[in-house]
């Protein structure tokens, strides 16, 4: 296999992460709903903490993404 | 039609404004430092704009005021009543991301030769900051503390034979935490750049093939641009927030040992 090909490959695998990723963001905003559904009252108070998890999720998704073009391009 | 290698990291590359060699001397008016000089300038016209203390505050004032009771209100809702002191580096850390990040995701380039570099696309930048943010927490819990501040380490009510295991595990984690404070803001602008400017390549180079093929995933991608421009801002105005929340929380438990 030639570099050129194993750079696309491993980039589409390493773009497999930001999927992931997409679970677990959905999971956070999902699991939010969830319990504000449950008690808005207590909803409002909880959006920070709701940002720092998404921030968290999403920050994998982005270092996936950052690899991948990193694979995609480098020379 | 040359449709050309995308080279997406051009973009973060740091040159010296005059000249082209970085080695004759270490101190260069680079891009960086301009826009960081731009960036100050923005945050202090914006405040000073704002800081008339009328009772009946203008439109521009209670801007002013929004941004500084939104940081106010991260410090003291984390930190407490102690958390004022501490007010003047979260502001200035969130401040500071925030107008990077936006005024290095405004369409400047439309401009020929204005190029926007956005500041915090450089882990250097927000790794000084997340530096700072560590040395501050490391500061105040011993100064504080003395040494009783190493009981962070012990979660309250851990079991003794489970201190053995715990401790190592919670030092970890806080050893992470400057490096994972600052790799946050740096890669989410990296990674939201980057995706701009390989869709912006997509739009150009779809032109340039033609057809029905290459205009379809022309416009396709440049409505997803669109979106992803618009995501991009929030991004930048999330990571600031949590920056300034992670900093304040770290803050916290430097300030009332948990």
């Amino acid at each position: 296999m030639d570099l050129a090909s194993a750079q696309v490959l491993g980039a589409g695998l390493a773009a497999i992460g930001v999927g992931a990723a997409g679970v677990g963001v959905g999971n956070v905003f999902g699991s939010f709903l969830q319990g504000a559904l449950r008690n808005p009252a207590a909803a409002a108070g909880q959006t920070g903490t709701l940002y720092i998890g998404f921030a968290c999720a999403e920050l994998l998704g982005l270092m996936a993404f950052a690899v991948a073009m990193i694979i995609l391009y480098a020379r | 039609m040359a449709a050309g290698k995308i080279d997406p990291m051009h973009q973060f590359m740091i040159a010296p404004l005059s000249g082209d060699q970085l080695a004759t001397t270490p101190f260069q008016f680079t891009n960086s430092a301009l826009w960081m000089l731009i960036v100050f300038g923005v945050i202090v016209a914006f405040m000073w704009g704002g800081l008339k203390r009328q009772l009946v505050p203008g439109r521009w004032q209670a801007a002013v005021e929004l941004l500084t009771g939104f940081v106010d209100n991260i410090t003291r809702d984390s930190i407490g009543p102690e958390g004022r002191r501490f007010l003047p580096w979260v502001f200035t850390a969130f401040t500071f991301i925030l107008a990077s990040n936006w005024l290095g995701a405004m369409p400047f380039g439309i401009v020929p030769a204005a190029h926007p570099f956005t500041v915090t696309s450089q882990f250097t930048v927000t790794g000084a900051m997340s530096v700072i943010s560590f040395a501050i927490v490391l500061g105040v819990g011993l100064w504080k503390h003395k040494l009783r501040f190493f009981s962070l380490f012990v979660p309250h009510g851990t079991p003794l034979a489970l201190t053995f295991f715990v401790a190592p595990i919670e030092f970890v984690s806080f050893m992470v935490r400057p490096f994972s404070l600052g790799l946050r803001p740096f890669i989410a602008m990296f990674a939201g750049h980057i995706l701009l400017d390989v869709f912006g390549n997509f739009v150009v180079q779809g032109m340039n093939a033609g057809g029905p093929m290459g205009y379809g995933v022309s416009l396709l991608t440049f409505v997803f641009a669109i979106f992803i421009g618009a995501l991009e801002l929030m991004v930048g105005a999330i990571q600031a927030f949590v920056f300034a929340l992670l900093t304040s929380l770290y803050i916290n438990d430097a300030v009332n040992l948990h």
